[in-house]
């Protein structure tokens, strides 16, 4: 398979709105956020003149770690059961017929049309002590009578997995529709079941789907805040919080600013290394 | 002749439509077997029944005395060559032939073993690591029969193997596929909407007709004597005429009277009754064209007629020649032994003459 190459100055001009976007809406935010780190807070919450690394020693205060960590392994976890639910929808949506698949996408997507707020209010009042999914559950002896199902981890957890599953499925199912499902048959064919069949040869086939499935729920994950705020308990918060809370609360903007740097980096430098690994891996191969 | 792989009775729908329609053949254990037809005919349903891909909705498949219908196709002796070859993307041409014995979990040395002995039956050990995506279609085809071969399956079954390459390469690959088919000795069963390639590749073609088998038969068997028009149209080219049987001979020949030709007398191909309408088949080059009379006698059958059309081919010339209502179509290759006759040229007047045994009776309509 060849592939026509462009010419390089064309293939400039051709990326050139894309890198505008990405320079005004992403990289001199990204900057002046870590410019603001560097400088020292005022006390009406503003941020002051001249030039400190007092901040920097702030945050690496010992008590931001667990929450670090919490951020990350709940991102992680939110990730791994979206993409376990994502893979087997998306390769459903791709075997259907075109009404299905069209009937599917709006079901997926109509949750959009209305409030993220909204929605987190909902479960808040469906797991509600008094509500009618506790209710239900309790009628029905398949929980005991005391249990709580707001304001723990796992209910940060499903919220979580509720409102990412659909930047899961998307690019999941673009991966699939492309997939030639004959590479099933012949799987089958050569002796493998329908489980090994989808797990050595969907799987791999869809890989380039399941990686920007997971780097978006990931990077999505890591920002949150008002989930784990509105239905998490007070052990559960996570690193956005703290963030939140230094602009809303603290006024301190430099030290929201080297807490959102942290964050950034512990995101950006895993990202690379799968970059580059990937690269490596695609040279290796020709 | 023995039954290695038995359909039996095999009846397969989709919706209303009857893809395959009450299908019965066998084919013997290293047979090279084709299912021939125009596409539609039910021999692409009738291979992913084999394969395990369809259920049947009535009838049997048995593989060396076992019942395979209800199996799914992972656990049938059978594997396939697909038509667009479905090799995994992902997996080096090494893997993919390893792939089949790395499900039925053999030990890695046999794993080993296998798949370098496929590399070599199929010339690829120097292009093992590569991906799929880096090999030629003729490269990619050997690819799919190897990962199919090396699990050693009861019979191979090969899709279109040859569509989906160019010319050269299609005639290349037969020689090929026919060289493999010696080595391994396994039953193998093409799938092919293509008479040539069916022809050079089997030793017994399956000719197939909307969802049933018209005719079971060596390849000179369907070509020499077809039992209908379907089959003398779909494997070659054939001049067809309706007639009446009037008079019978006791050798097996019938004279048959043509309107606006003649009356001929041709092989009767099974039970004939004087004035019976009937249907003539005579192949474009059993018909030879010269410009004077052929010297008459009881066993030529010759014509005037007018030539209309003239097709030039390289290795044979094509002749369309019209004698009354009727067109012919008459093929000549040129060669010194042929005749010192000159060419036709177009409007000339001649005589096209056959021998009776190449003439026959394809079908035999109600008696008028």
């Amino acid at each position: 398979m060849t592939e026509e190459p462009a010419q390089p100055s064309r293939q400039w001009l051709l990326t050139l709105p894309s890198l505008v976007w990405l320079a005004v809406f992403f990289v001199i935010p990204a900057i002046l956020v870590i410019v603001t780190a560097f400088r020292p807070a005022d006390l009406q919450g503003g941020v002051g003149a001249g030039w400190t690394l007092a901040t920097l020693r702030e945050v690496q205060d010992p008590a931001y770690l667990p929450i670090l960590w919490r951020t990350i392994w709940v991102s992680g976890l939110t990730t791994l059961v979206c993409l376990a639910l994502a893979l087997p929808m998306a390769f459903q949506m791709a075997r259907v017929g075109e009404r299905m698949r069209q009937v599917l996408l709006l079901l997926i997507v109509i949750p959009f049309l209305s409030n993220f707020l909204i929605r987190i209010f909902a479960w808040k009042s469906l797991l509600h002590p008094e509500g009618p999914l506790t209710k239900l559950l309790i009628g029905l002896h398949l929980i005991p009578e005391n249990a709580v199902l707001l304001n723990h981890a796992g209910t940060v957890l499903l919220v979580l997995v509720y409102t990412q599953l659909p930047f899961a499925i998307l690019p999941l199912y673009a991966a699939a529709e492309k997939f030639d499902f004959g590479l099933l048959d012949a799987a089958r064919d050569l002796g493998a079941g329908p489980w090994r069949a989808f797990s050595k040869v969907f799987v791999p086939g869809v890989r380039r789907g399941i990686i920007s499935a997971a780097v978006m729920v990931f990077v999505c994950c890591l920002g949150q805040y008002v989930i784990p705020q509105m239905v998490g308990g007070t052990s559960d918060e996570m690193l956005g919080s703290k963030i939140a809370q230094r602009v809303f609360s603290d006024r301190n903007l430099p030290h929201a600013s080297a807490l959102a740097g942290g964050l950034m980096l512990a995101v950006l430098v895993p990202m690379l290394v799968v970059v580059i690994w990937q690269r490596l891996s695609r040279k290796e191969a020709a | 002749m023995d039954d290695f792989l038995v359909i039996d009775h095999v009846s397969k729908s989709f919706g209303t439509q009857r893809a395959v329609d009450d299908v019965s053949l066998t084919v013997a254990k290293g047979e090279a077997f084709s299912l021939l037809g125009p596409s539609g005919c039910g021999k692409t349903t009738l291979l992913r029944m084999i394969a395990g891909f369809e259920r049947p909705d009535g009838g049997r498949i048995l593989v060396s005395g076992q019942d395979i219908t209800a199996l799914p196709p992972e656990l049938r002796p059978v594997n396939t060559v697909f038509q667009n070859y479905a090799l995994f993307p992902h997996l080096s041409v090494w893997e993919n032939i390893a792939f089949g014995l790395r499900m039925s979990r053999r030990p890695r040395e046999e794993i080993r073993s296998g798949v370098d002995r496929m590399l070599e039956l199929v010339r690829l050990s120097e292009h093992s690591r590569k991906r799929p995506a880096q090999l030629s279609g003729g490269q990619r085809q050997r690819v799919a029969i190897a990962r199919a071969l090396v699990n050693r399956p009861q019979v191979l079954l090969l899709d279109e193997p040859l569509a989906a390459l160019d010319l050269k390469l299609r005639q290349h690959m037969l020689m090929e596929l026919n060289t493999i088919h010696e080595q391994v000795g396994t039953t193998f069963i093409y799938v092919t909407h293509d008479q040539g390639e069916a022809m050079s590749l089997s030793d017994r073609i399956a000719v197939m007709n909307a969802g049933k088998v018209e005719q079971v038969d060596t390849p000179e068997h369907l070509y020499e004597t077809p039992r209908s028009s379907f089959v003398a149209t779909f494997i070659g080219d054939a001049n067809f005429f309706t007639g009446v049987a009037v008079e019978l001979q006791h050798e097996g020949y019938v004279r048959v009277m043509i309107d606006g030709l003649g009356s001929p007398l041709v092989l009767s191909n099974g039970a004939v009754t004087s004035n019976q309408t009937l249907r003539l088949m005579v192949r474009p080059e059993k018909i030879s064209l010269t410009l004077k009379r052929p010297p008459s006698g009881e066993r030529v059958n010759a014509f005037p007629g007018i030539v209309e059309d003239i097709a030039y081919f390289g290795s044979h010339t094509r002749y369309r020649i019209r004698a009354g209502e009727h067109s012919i179509l008459a093929q000549l290759q040129r060669s010194r032994f042929s005749g010192g006759e000159i060419d036709p040229v177009r409007g000339a007047e001649v005589w096209m003459s056959f021998h009776p045994d190449e003439g026959r009776v394809v079908r035999l309509e109600a008696a008028a």
